[in-house]
C-alpha cells in the first residue's frame, strides 16, 4: 500500500506522456461564460466539430455562471499549461480578464475573443463577434416601420448594468427607432423620453415577465418592448398576455435562437435579429489551426453577421421570414 | 426586558414592511392598487414557498444552500416528464415531488447520520441538483407545457382585482404551518431541536427523526415551489432558482427567524420575502436603478442580524 502513490503518480505520467505524444495536433482552447446557455452550448458544438474536421485538439471550459471572471482566468492558466497555443474566449467580464489574457499572450499565445469583446478591444488579437449595436439597429429600424407612426410609449428589458453587449443592443435599438442615442462605444444606457421604463432582467424569462409586470404598473400605455434577449421577451409576452395586452404590443429581440424564431412565427415577438455562434466558432478553430501552421495571427474584427428575422415584413427594412431563421438558428 | 426585545425582533420585518409601503404610496401614485399587490404576491410566491421549507430548516439551526437549485430540479423534472415523456400531468407533478423530496431526504440523511454539518451538506447538493438539472435539460427550456399544469397560475376576480390561485395555495400553506409549529406536538418539537438539541434527546424526543423529518418536508415545499414556478413562467427553465437561493434565506432572516434555531415565527419569512418584492416593484415604479434594490436588501438583512443578536444577548 505504502507504494501507492507511487504507482499512480508514475501511472498518471505515463499518461500524460502518451497525451502529450498524441498533441501534434494543433491544441486549441475555448473558453466560454457558462455550459448552461443554449448559445454557448452550440458554439462549443461548433467548435468541436470544426477542430475534429481540420485535425485539431480542442479543450473547453466555461465559468458557471455569466460574470464568473475567476472561473475563466483558471481556464486560461490550465489550458496554456497544457500546451494550447491559441486560446477562444468569450469574456465574462470584459475588463478584469486582461491580465490574465496578456500573461497568455507573453508566452506567445494568440487569444481571441467571441461573441463578446474586451474593453478595450485591443487587449485580444483578434475579435470575431456579432455587430450588437446594429443587430439593436435593426430591431429598431423594424419597431419604427411596425409603429407605423404611432407615437411610442416604450419599456427596455435590459441585461445587467455596465456590460457592452447590453449597453451596445439598447442604444443600437433606439438609434435604430431614430430617438437620441448613445453611439456603439458609450457603455451607458440612454434613456429618451420616449422609454418610459427601463429594468433589468439578467436575460432570464422569470425576471423578464417581472420586469414587464412591474413595468406596466409603472404605465400602463406601454407599445413597444425592447428585450436584451429571447427568454426576457418570452416573459414579457407572457406578462403582457396576462394583461390582457399582448396584441397591441410590439415585441422586439435579439438572438435568433431556434425557441426565439418559434416565437418570431407564432407573432409573440415581431422581430429578432439573429446571430452566428457556429460560425464565430469555426471561424476561431481556423486562426487556431492557421496560426499552430504558420505562427501568423488573425487580428481585427471580423463581423459575423446578423440577420433581421420577422414574420411580417415592414416595407422600407429588409427581414427574413421565420423558416429562413429556422434553418440557421441554435438550440432545440 | 426579554419580551420587549423579543416583541422587536418579530415586529421588525412588519415595521420595515409599513415604512416601505408608506414611502413608496407617498411617491408613486401606481404603488397602492389592489392589481399592484396581487402582482407583488404573484412575483414573491415562488420564493416564498421555498422559503417555508427554509424557514422550517432555520428553525433547528440548520441552513439549505440547495434550495433554489433542488426547486429547479422538480420544475424540469415535472415539465421534461410530462412534455418529453407524455405522462399524465398529476404523475408528472408527483414524479417532480418526489424528487425534490429525495434531495431533502438525503440532506437530512447526510445531516443526521453522518453527522455533517448542514451548511457543507447543502452546498454540495446545491451543486449536484444544478448539474442534474442541466444535464438532463441539455440547458434547453422546455415549452408547450399542458394548460393543467399552469393552472395555479390563472387568476380570478375578487373586488375588482385579480388574483392568482398561486398566491392562495402560498397564504394556505403559510396559514397550515403557522398553526402546525404553534399548536401541534411535533411542530414544537421542531423549536425544541433548534433551542437545544442534547436537552430535547435526554427528555424522550428523538431528534434525529424530526431532524430528518424537517428536512424530507422542506423537500416537499421545494417540489410545491417548482409547480408555482411552472404555473408562473409556463415554460420548465433550466435557469430557474439562481435568485430564489439565497432570495429564500434573506426572506427568513428578514422575517427575523433566528440563525442560531429555535426562536422565529413562520409568518415573518413570508412578511420577508414580501418586502424584497415591495423593493423591486416600488423602485422599478420610480425607475430606480436595480443594484440599489440589492443595496437596500443587503442593509435590510444586517438590521436584521443585528436586532436577533442584540435581543438574544439581553434574553439570556
Amino acid at each position: 500500500m505504502r507504494f501507492a502513490p507511487a504507482a499512480i503518480a508514475l501511472a498518471a505520467c505515463s499518461l500524460l506522456a502518451a497525451a502529450a505524444h498524441a498533441q501534434n495536433a494543433p491544441v486549441i482552447g475555448l473558453i466560454t461564460k457558462t455550459d448552461t446557455n443554449p448559445f454557448f452550448v452550440k458554439m462549443k458544438e461548433g467548435a468541436e466539430a470544426a477542430a475534429k474536421a481540420k485535425g485539431a485538439t480542442l479543450m473547453s471550459a466555461a465559468g458557471k455562471k455569466d460574470g464568473d471572471n475567476a472561473a475563466q482566468v483558471a481556464a486560461i492558466e490550465n489550458m496554456v499549461a497544457k500546451g494550447a497555443k491559441t486560446i477562444l474566449i468569450t469574456p465574462s467580464d470584459a475588463k478584469a480578464i486582461i491580465p490574465s489574457i496578456k500573461k497568455a499572450q507573453d508566452k506567445g499565445v494568440q487569444v481571441i475573443a467571441l461573441d463578446s469583446p474586451t474593453d478595450p478591444a485591443s487587449a485580444v488579437d483578434a475579435l470575431f463577434a456579432t455587430n450588437n449595436y446594429k443587430a439593436g439597429e435593426l430591431i429598431g429600424q423594424y419597431a419604427k416601420a411596425a409603429m407605423g407612426g404611432k407615437p411610442a410609449k416604450i419599456a427596455t428589458l435590459d441585461l445587467f448594468p455596465g456590460h457592452p453587449v447590453g449597453a451596445q443592443r439598447h442604444n443600437g435599438f433606439l438609434a435604430g427607432y431614430g430617438l437620441a442615442s448613445n453611439d456603439a462605444k458609450n457603455n451607458e444606457l440612454a434613456k429618451p423620453a420616449e422609454v418610459v421604463c427601463m429594468a433589468d432582467t439578467h436575460g432570464n424569462q422569470a425576471e423578464g415577465q417581472t420586469a414587464m409586470e412591474n413595468c406596466l404598473q409603472k404605465n400602463p400605455d406601454i407599445n413597444l418592448v425592447y428585450t436584451i434577449n429571447e427568454p426576457a421577451a418570452a416573459g414579457a409576452y407572457n406578462a403582457l398576455k396576462k394583461a390582457g395586452k399582448d396584441k397591441n404590443v410590439v415585441i422586439v429581440s435579439v438572438d435568433g435562437g431556434c425557441q426565439g424564431v418559434r416565437d418570431v412565427a407564432a407573432g409573440k415577438i415581431a422581430a429578432t435579429s439573429q446571430q452566428y455562434p457556429l460560425k464565430m466558432a469555426a471561424m476561431g478553430v481556423e486562426a487556431g489551426i492557421e496560426y499552430a501552421k504558420t505562427g501568423k495571427k488573425a487580428s481585427g474584427y471580423v463581423d459575423t453577421g446578423v440577420e433581421l428575422i420577422a414574420a411580417k415584413p415592414v416595407a422600407g427594412v429588409t427581414s427574413k421570414d421565420a423558416a429562413t431563421g429556422t434553418q440557421l438558428c441554435w438550440g432545440k | 426586558m426579554q419580551h420587549w426585545k423579543q416583541h422587536i425582533a418579530q415586529l421588525g420585518p412588519f415595521i420595515a414592511l409599513v415604512i416601505a409601503c408608506a414611502i413608496f404610496g407617498a411617491t408613486a401614485p401606481q404603488f397602492f392598487s389592489g392589481e399592484n399587490f396581487s402582482l407583488i404576491l404573484q412575483q414573491v410566491m415562488v420564493v416564498g414557498v421555498i422559503a417555508i421549507g427554509q424557514t422550517l430548516i432555520i428553525l433547528t439551526a440548520g441552513i439549505d444552500l440547495s434550495c433554489g437549485m433542488v426547486m429547479a430540479l422538480g420544475n424540469i423534472v415535472m415539465t421534461k416528464f410530462a412534455v418529453d415523456l407524455g405522462l399524465p400531468v398529476p404523475l408528472a407533478i408527483l414524479c417532480g415531488l418526489l424528487v425534490t423530496a429525495a434531495f431533502g431526504l438525503l440532506n437530512g440523511l447526510l445531516v443526521t447520520r453522518i453527522k455533517l454539518p448542514p451548511f457543507i451538506v447543502t452546498l454540495g447538493t446545491t451543486n449536484i441538483a444544478f448539474a442534474i438539472t442541466q444535464l438532463y435539460s441539455k440547458a434547453q427550456t422546455v415549452t408547450d407545457v399542458p394548460a393543467s399544469m399552469t393552472w395555479l397560475g390563472g387568476t380570478f376576480q375578487l373586488g375588482g382585482t385579480n388574483i392568482a390561485y398561486g398566491t392562495v395555495l402560498m397564504l394556505l400553506l403559510y396559514l397550515g404551518i403557522w398553526w402546525w409549529l404553534r399548536d401541534t406536538g411535533a411542530g414544537r418539537h421542531v423549536y425544541a431541536v433548534g433551542n437545544n438539541p442534547e436537552a430535547t434527546r435526554l427528555v424522550g424526543i428523538p431528534t434525529d427523526r424530526v431532524l430528518l423529518g424537517v428536512y424530507v418536508m422542506a423537500g416537499v415545499f421545494y417540489g410545491i415551489a417548482s409547480l408555482l414556478s411552472v404555473a408562473r413562467t409556463g415554460v420548465g427553465d433550466p435557469n430557474a432558482g439562481q435568485t430564489e437561493n439565497l432570495d429564500a434565506i434573506t426572506a427568513v432572516v428578514l422575517g427575523g427567524t433566528s440563525l442560531f434555531g429555535g426562536r422565529g415565527v413562520i409568518l415573518g419569512s413570508l412578511i420577508g420575502a414580501v418586502v424584497v418584492g415591495v423593493l423591486r416593484n416600488g423602485l422599478t415604479l420610480l425607475g430606480v436603478d436595480s443594484v440599489y434594490q440589492v443595496l437596500v436588501t443587503g442593509i435590510l438583512v444586517i438590521l436584521a442580524v443585528t436586532v436577533d443578536q442584540l435581543s438574544r444577548k439581553g434574553g439570556r
